[in-house]
């Protein structure tokens, strides 16, 4: 995972590079906590375009940092995701609260 | 589950999370065989992902112990069996329920049974408390 923080626009973008299962996301987790407690970014990116598997496990690494940002008056965004991964968020029924988004901004 | 197969695999893994990946491209690439679209292989990919991952998870917990996965090909389908021999499931009908999980602590989102459901043509559970749990799947192809 490739972390870059704007401060002038206060985003937070983190771009996953790696298959998110139960294995990558403890992983993924722990580093995404720390650099969100670290900026207090305005707003979070998940930037999935290099992202070729995910599995349940992905739903819930979203939710949690979700509901970190929140807590800490932030929003979380994600972008670029493939057929296969919109279809399991689908499933959860999250994108109910988070957006997708499939253009650079 | 039929016995009339053409082809079979067995791996046995040890409950560790580095091994989820491993588990679920073995499984595809034994089903890529039959020559399958990138959507089917994805689906069996998730399926075994999720089952795997139930028993690291859950039958084993914290403990380390033998995942058996099976696979056998017909020429229109695919049988996948996952099992473990750790603590079982209470309850198989309230597990399978989405969005219910025992494991909130870990991020889980409840979704595992409810994905292998959805991705693949047949799902079914067994499972004894105190000896393990085994999960049928099968996937046929048109």
């Amino acid at each position: 995972m490739d972390v870059n923080y704007d401060n002038n626009e206060k985003i937070l973008t983190f771009k996953l590079t790696e298959e998110i299962d139960h294995h990558t996301t403890e992983i993924i987790r722990r580093r995404a906590d720390y650099e969100i407690q670290r900026h207090i970014p305005r707003k979070a990116i998940f930037d999935f375009s290099s992202v070729s598997f995910m599995d349940s496990a992905g739903i819930g690494m979203i939710i949690g940092r979700y509901k970190l940002l929140s807590m800490l008056g932030g929003t979380l965004e994600i972008k670029n995701v493939s057929p296969s991964v919109e279809r399991i968020l689908k499933m959860s029924g999250i994108l109910k609260i988070i957006n997708i988004y499939s253009k650079e901004e | 589950m039929q016995e009339c197969y053409e082809n079979k695999m067995e791996l046995k893994i040890l409950s560790k999370s580095s091994n989820e990946s491993f588990a679920r491209v073995a499984v595809a690439a034994f089903a890529s065989q039959l020559d399958l679209n990138i959507e089917d292989l994805a689906d069996i990919k998730t399926a075994v992902s999720e089952a795997v991952t139930n028993c690291i998870i859950h039958a084993y917990d914290t403990a380390e112990g033998i995942i058996t996965i099976e696979a056998r090909l017909t020429n229109n389908s695919l049988e996948i069996e996952v099992s473990d021999r750790g603590k079982g499931i209470e309850n198989i009908e309230l597990a399978k329920e989405p969005l219910y999980t025992t494991k909130p602590d870990l991020e889980r989102s409840g979704m595992g049974f409810t994905i292998m459901d959805s991705f693949m043509d047949e799902l079914k559970v067994e499972s004894i408390v105190g000896l393990g749990t085994k999960v049928s799947m099968k996937k046929i192809f048109v």
